[in-house]
């Protein structure tokens, strides 16, 4: 018996002219965002070099030009790979750490109605203190090392895929858990094959948000007591009214967010093909 | 001719918002080892409730289930379960979907790839291993489940109104390979639907439930000789007659599940 009720529709490969069409379309539409973004940074930058001095005192917000010679002067010397090098180092860690210890406690609340009822108010209780105000215990615990950093960027990562992971398990369609169970599988099988991959989309969702929060994390910590790291390049020229190297090293930091953004973009389209 | 379920003074009552409500009243039901019977009934008449209980995702209130011998207690494995929405797995492929219950038993990889590639054939599904279910149309996905639930050749299907959410066309097309399956494999096949001339096309027995508390109003007997065509049966005397006898009786309770 043969029956070819619907196959037609996916199987149409041959590629019309409709089809050609909307891809120009597409391609037109993306090249004029492109065009516009541009546009946009320049306006931004020209605008700054201009108001630098005219409208603005330099004091406080330095120049385009400046803020770029200085960039490029730090790449030269080697300040940016030493103070960059430090803190996507305590990131990573605190990234690795934070995303997952929240992971698995995410999976095991997710999976143990009873421990999450007795550790709800204790986690709400935590997750309400402003993360910043831990950074002092942090380092007296942990000294001023990268070791302290390192802490305060997981205690932030950590929340954020903890929530997700766990909304993530709960949102897990029971009627998956049941087929599993009666197709043979055991909780571990049901635990690998239906919560994981079904709560990937929360849990990358999380890690996507974690991931400024850990090099927030870390530049705090930097801030409070380091001798290296790009949040210390910041407080020590703020203490020198040198708005150039602030401004640098902010510079560096948004680059910094917007290239591992872009690196989780990707892992999030890999892991979801299936969508 | 041996016994597949036997249900045993069954009953399930559910606490909520304060009230126990009784959602099966104690009932006794035999199904012979490749019986094809259907279960008929309002909503809220129990028919899934105890279709789930055969399957041991819940635990009844009262009473015991057998299955093959056994009492059913906990999640029951030699059974196949397939719902209105389909538990196809929306990140596995095509392949990896209907070899999944393999992975759960001891076959080697040879022996899984075999079994697997002759079911996709057996579905008309060769070609779309390396599909995602969310590639594919309704029809389809419906037979990767069917695959999915016969690879691993348990004796016993339950079906909770697989065939609900499609156009009436494919329903009538899943109905004929349901009935070629189970004429070619002798599976026992409870098959729980609202719609009657789905149960007259496809049972051997219909047992028809009435509301609130649900439980067992009559077992009729559909005499219409196989192989059945799902496309053509509906036109035989015997249907009509069975269908006029079967919504006699029902036609009540969904007038009573009206009211409330």
């Amino acid at each position: 018996m043969k029956t070819s009720d619907d196959e037609a529709a996916v199987m149409s490969g041959g590629r019309s002219i409709a089809l050609a069409q909307f891809e120009a379309a597409e391609g037109r539409r993306a090249r004029w965002i492109l065009v516009l973004r541009l546009l946009v940074g320049i306006s931004f930058l020209a605008f700054w070099e201009f108001a630098s001095g005219r409208l603005i005192d330099k004091l406080f917000i330095s120049s385009a030009s400046a803020v770029f010679t200085r960039l490029g002067k730090w790449v030269m010397d080697g300040t940016l790979v030493n103070h960059l090098s430090i803190t996507l180092y305590a990131t990573m860690w605190g990234f690795l750490i934070g995303s997952f210890v929240g992971f698995v406690l995410g999976l095991l609340f997710g999976r143990f109605r009873a421990l999450a009822e007795v550790l709800d108010p204790f986690i709400t209780a935590l997750y309400s203190i402003p993360k910043i105000a831990l950074a002092p215990l942090f380092i007296i615990w942990f000294g001023i090392g990268i070791e302290s950093k390192v802490a305060v960027s997981a205690s932030i990562v950590f929340f954020v895929v903890f929530l997700n992971t766990y909304a993530g398990v709960r949102d897990v369609n029971p009627l998956f858990i049941n087929a599993i169970r009666i197709m043979g599988g055991s909780q571990w099988h049901v635990l690998r094959q239906v919560i994981m991959p079904s709560a990937t989309s929360w849990v990358i969702t999380g890690l996507k948000v974690s991931v400024p929060y850990a090099l927030v994390g870390t530049v705090i910590g930097e801030f409070m007591s380091s001798n290296r790291g790009i949040g210390f390049l910041i407080s020590q020229a703020t203490g020198l009214f040198d708005t150039t190297s602030v401004f640098s090293g902010l510079i560096v930091l948004s680059i910094v967010g917007a290239i591992f953004n872009q690196g989780l973009g990707r892992l999030e389209t890999f892991f979801l093909r299936w969508r | 001719m041996s016994i597949s379920v036997q249900v045993q003074g069954v009953e399930k009552r559910y606490v909520r918002r304060d009230r126990e409500t009784v959602a099966l009243a104690p009932v006794d039901l035999t199904i012979s080892k490749g019986d094809f019977v259907a279960f008929v009934g309002p909503s809220g008449c129990g028919k899934s409730t105890l279709l789930n209980m055969i399957a041991g995702i819940i635990e009844p209130s009262a009473g015991e289930i057998l299955h093959e011998g056994q009492i059913v207690h906990g999640v029951n494995k030699r059974v196949g379960y397939m719902t209105q929405t389909d538990s196809v797995l929306p990140w596995r492929t095509v392949y990896e979907n209907i070899e999944l219950p393999l992975t759960f038993r001891p076959f080697s990889a040879a022996q899984r790839r075999e079994r697997v590639e002759a079911m996709m054939k057996a579905v008309d599904l060769s070609g779309f291993a390396d599909s995602f279910p969310n590639e594919l149309s309704g029809g389809m996905r419906k037979r990767v489940a069917l695959a999915q639930v016969l690879v691993y050749e348990p004796g016993t299907l339950l079906m909770d109104e697989p065939f609900g959410a499609l156009d009436a066309q494919l329903k009538l097309m899943m109905q004929r390979r349901l009935l070629d399956i189970w004429e070619e494999t002798g599976k026992t096949v409870i098959f729980v639907t609202h719609d009657l001339s789905e149960a007259v096309t496809l049972a051997q027995r219909v047992v028809v439930f009435s509301g609130r508390p649900g439980q067992i109003k009559a077992i009729e007997q559909i005499n219409i000789p196989f192989p059945r065509d799902p496309f053509k049966v509906r036109f035989e005397p015997e249907f009509q007659a069975s269908y006029e006898r079967l919504w006699s009786i029902l036609a009540p309770e969904i007038a009573k599940g009206e009211d409330i």
